[in-house]
């Protein structure tokens, strides 16, 4: 009877929810657990937030208070500030490069529609992404082409020697991101069949193109690639530098798919070809989807990668963003502007590749939607 | 030692053609004699339970039915179809065998309606209003059509399963292969899977069936089919097998399963 008493417990009433105590949640008890912990973290944030001061205040203060923002010479920089002016009174040759200045508008238009096209595909809510991606892919390359080029519809012809800067980088970059995705995945897919001769040649490929450094492969794009092509064929040397990234950064991309293919169960495949759909049909309706999104961040990662490498293309004698502003810093008339300059590249750079970064993880947050873990 | 005895009168009297059949079947993994000449022959209508310790090729003899595995030496006739290397004669005899997994295999990035209108669509080119009405005429004979919006990783493995034997219906199969539909499953749910399949087998499909439900055999198989180290070791009707095993190892084996 006693041991009824003792094994046997019965909870009669149920607790009410309650609120949690008030100095456990909240911006003080925060900074209380994260930054005032104890003793030695203490004086580990007071020490940062020194280092802050010591570092940030200095260089806000050169940058932006006591900066020169406008103006048309170096006359116009006074104060110990950062001289904006090098950059607003250069900023149409670093964004259009050597474009003649009244033709810029056809860059302009290219440049807007291209947005407007990104936009349409990346927020989720506007329909139609089909014929928008479509469109983007089989329309605007040509459109762009025909605007940036000119030769016809009345448009004067300006040679690709003629166009650099920001202009140039975004060209080199998307062409670049567009063209290797595909040819990437391909690749992948090859590098994973079992047919031995296929399978050779990707591997073959990925192998070489991902050994040599992006310098040497526009070194010979730019040099041994005319020896290729019939006699009367003058590749453009713009163009034979898309060639060579395409072709570098497709075998970096095909390791990033290989290894997102790789976690697809098998039992996927399986299903799909019980069910009689074949290989093709297998990969693009099944195994593909479910890749891709793991793939997300590898993806983003050597599309941003990519875009910070087209600044080797000085090599071969294209001026992209970086080597427009390094050919201003050498004008005499601007000396002594390079931190200025540099800044400004490194700011351009860093806008365009964050906004893929923050993009990349929204979309993982997305599609992570339907796809919960069992 | 083997032992077949001829299987007792089946479902209907159908064809005298045989659905499926294997002969002479053997099959490797590199050295390992994995299926040794297994021999064969399912008739229309006939429900087939095959058990056997783990690693006796029982899976795989069925996997080889829809070449999911390629074997060495030996025929496979289904429906009339010989199994070759050609592809298109392969994704013939796919479309015609249903296949159901151990763990299901459902695609988690598409809604149960989607998974199930998905080889309809590509692989029967049939339009997709048509295809979804006949998918929701699968989903609800599997009692699941109320989920049909939902994405897999949402179900149960109950649930799941018999999403898994809708779609693989939904090409309207002349068989339907069951890799241990029920091993993965919690047990308060292997009912609800096992009384689809039940009623699969009373409208007269012909099934395969490879299962450690030893309730499942004694109720609908036609006949049950004993596998060890890669040889059918005894075949016979439900009633003779369990009650009367020929064999010292089908012996054995059924102490161990009905047991507990």
């Amino acid at each position: 009877m006693s041991i009824e008493k003792t094994l046997s417990r019965v909870t009669e009433k149920m607790i009410d929810s309650r609120p949690a105590p008030s100095d456990s949640i909240g911006a003080v008890a925060w900074l209380r657990t994260n930054l005032f912990a104890g003793p030695i973290n203490t004086l580990f944030t007071l020490f940062a937030l020194y280092l802050v001061y010591l570092l940030v205040v200095p260089s806000l203060q050169w940058a932006l208070i006591d900066a020169s923002w406008s103006g048309t010479s170096r006359e116009d920089c006074t104060g110990e500030g950062a001289c904006w002016v090098f950059i607003s009174a250069r900023l149409d040759q670093f964004i259009y490069g050597f474009y003649p200045s009244e033709e810029t508008w056809r860059v302009d238009i290219v440049f807007a529609v291209f947005a407007a096209l990104i936009a349409w595909l990346a927020i989720p809510k506007l329909p139609a992404k089909g014929w928008v991606a479509i469109v983007t892919l089989a329309v605007f390359p040509f459109i762009a082409y025909f605007l940036l080029h000119g030769g016809s519809f009345g448009l004067e012809i300006v040679g690709t020697h003629e166009w650099g800067g920001l202009m140039l980088t975004l060209v080199l970059a998307v062409v670049g991101i567009v063209a290797a995705l595909p040819l990437g995945i391909l690749l992948a897919l090859g590098r994973r069949s079992e047919m031995p001769i296929v399978k050779s040649i990707c591997v073959v490929f990925i192998e070489f193109w991902r050994g040599v450094p992006l310098i040497t492969v526009l070194f010979m794009a730019s040099v041994m690639l005319p020896l290729f092509v019939p006699g009367e064929v003058n590749l453009d040397k713009l163009v034979r530098a898309l060639i060579g990234i395409t072709l570098f950064q497709s075998a970096y991309m095909a390791e990033v798919v290989r290894g997102g293919l790789q976690a697809i169960p098998k039992g996927q495949t399986e299903a799909g070809m019980a069910l009689g759909l074949g290989y093709w049909r297998n990969m693009g309706l099944i195994v593909l989807p479910q890749a891709l999104k793991l793939m997300i961040p590898g993806i983003v990662n050597t599309f941003i990668a990519l875009f910070k490498d087209t600044s080797l293309v000085l090599i071969i004698g294209l001026f992209d963003l970086l080597a427009i502003v390094q050919a201003g810093l050498a004008d005499p008339k601007w000396l002594g502007y390079s931190i200025e300059g540099y800044a400004f590249v490194a700011l351009v750079f860093w806008v365009f590749c964050f906004s893929m970064s923050r993009y990349s993880q929204y979309l993982e947050r997305l599609l992570h939607t339907g796809h919960k873990k069992r | 030692m083997t032992t077949t005895t001829s299987a007792s009168q089946g479902n209907t009297g159908a064809d005298e053609r045989p659905m499926i059949e294997l002969k002479g079947l053997n099959k490797w993994y590199g050295d390992f004699h994995v299926l040794r000449d297994i021999n064969l022959s399912v008739r229309k209508g006939e429900r087939i339970v095959i058990c056997g310790p783990s690693g006796s090729g029982k899976s795989t003899m069925i996997r080889c039915i829809n070449h999911l595995e390629e074997h060495q030496e030996g025929d496979i006739v289904v429906n009339g179809m010989p199994l070759t290397q050609d592809i298109k004669q392969i994704e013939a005899i796919r479309r015609n065998v249903g296949m159901v997994f151990q763990h299901f295999n459902l695609f988690p990035h598409l809604t149960v309606l989607e998974n199930c209108c998905l080889a309809p669509i590509w692989v029967q080119k049939r339009p997709r209003r048509e295809a979804e009405a006949e998918a929701m005429k699968y989903l609800e004979r599997v009692r699941i059509a109320d989920q049909a919006h939902k994405f897999p990783g949402q179900l149960s493995g109950g649930q799941q399963q018999r999403v898994a034997i809708a779609r693989s219906l939904c090409l309207s199969p002349e068989v339907m292969l069951f890799d241990e539909p029920t091993s993965a499953l919690d047990p308060e749910m292997i009912k609800e899977v096992l009384d689809v399949m039940v009623e699969l087998a009373n409208e007269g499909m012909t099934m395969l069936c490879v299962t450690h439900e030893m309730g499942f055999a004694k109720t609908v198989a036609d006949r049950v089919i004993f596998m060890d180290q890669g040889q059918i070791i005894e075949e016979n009707a439900p009633e003779p097998f369990f009650n009367n095993p020929q064999s010292e190892r089908t012996q054995l084996f059924l102490s161990q399963i009905l047991g507990h």
